[in-house]
């Protein structure tokens, strides 16, 4: 990646009781290899109680976020320990994002502020 | 509370006896009575159970002439888990026109009984009330061409008298949401 692209920050916060986590994860990590950034530097957070849910925000597992901003935006969704509801391009409900979501999420947090910082 | 005796293929169903959205009153068959018998743990807000959901209702419509029974129930914690309220359950299914009864077991007595670990959680009993298959509706919850093949092929299999293949699968989904 050359020295003026953002690197931004990823996170993926998850909780036990659903299993899409780790889905999520190996996605999060192939698609930010394909966009050159370490994967490495994924920030994975696991929730455990409701407190810790409710401090940060978490409106379910998985939640992604690339520079503190949800990949999709959860709407009205109380924070607690449940599961993300995640409907696809296609329209299917799927417990996972849309891969091209994530994808367009990183593409545009690279782009966004290229050069700028 | 402590955990209670697995739910197993080859096994005698635990009663169940449970309030529907209305609060009427709904029960296993009696032994007989039903060529046979889906019970399915589901909830309003899990997405396994919601893209699964309408694979269930077309096997309940598919197999209602035959006379298979279907009760679908949910003992999530309604006080922590809001969209899984009666009252948002009711609403629910009276707005999909679901097929089957919408049982709440707000005790969660039911769940802990049949050892019903997620949402969508499916068993199939024969005449007798004997567990025949127990698991997932099919092989993905994200492709609807999987057509709950799995519960077909049980239903199939104990419509005719014969043992299913597979008995048992690993049900796939959210935790059921204990209190």
């Amino acid at each position: 990646m050359a020295s003026a692209e953002h690197v931004p920050t990823v996170e993926l916060l998850w909780w036990e009781g659903c299993p899409s986590w780790r889905e999520a994860l190996a996605m999060l990590e192939e698609e930010m290899s394909a966009a050159g950034l370490d994967p490495g530097a994924l920030r994975v957070t696991e929730i455990r109680t409701d407190a810790e849910a409710s401090e940060e925000g978490f409106a379910g597992s998985p939640t992604i976020r690339v520079d503190g901003r949800d990949i999709q935006p959860p709407r009205g969704q109380p924070a607690g320990l449940t599961c993300r509801v995640y409907r696809l391009r296609d329209g299917r409900i799927s417990p996972l994002p849309d891969r091209e979501d994530v994808r367009e999420a990183l593409r545009s947090a690279i782009t966004s502020r290229e050069g700028g910082g | 509370m402590a955990q209670a005796t697995a739910t197993k293929v080859g096994e005698l169903a635990p009663p169940l006896e449970l309030p529907d959205t209305e609060g009427r009153m709904h029960a296993l068959p009696e032994p007989g009575e039903a060529p046979a018998t889906v019970v399915f743990w589901t909830c309003n807000h899990c997405p396994y159970a919601l893209g699964w959901h309408d694979r269930l209702v077309q096997v309940a419509r598919d197999y209602a002439d035959r006379g298979v029974r279907f009760l679908a129930v949910n003992s999530n914690d309604s006080e922590r888990y809001p969209a899984d309220s009666v009252e948002a359950m009711r609403e629910r299914a009276a707005a999909e026109r679901w097929p089957f009864p919408y049982l709440h077991d707000a005790s969660q007595e039911a769940a802990r009984a049949w050892n019903a670990q997620v949402t969508p959680h499916v068993y199939v009993l024969d005449p007798d009330l004997r567990v025949r298959y127990e698991g997932a509706p099919d092989a993905d919850h994200m492709d609807p061409s999987q057509n709950a093949s799995w519960l077909r092929g049980a239903l199939d299999a104990v419509l005719a008298g014969e043992d299913p293949d597979p008995a048992a699968t690993d049900p796939v989904g959210c935790s059921i949401k204990w209190k």
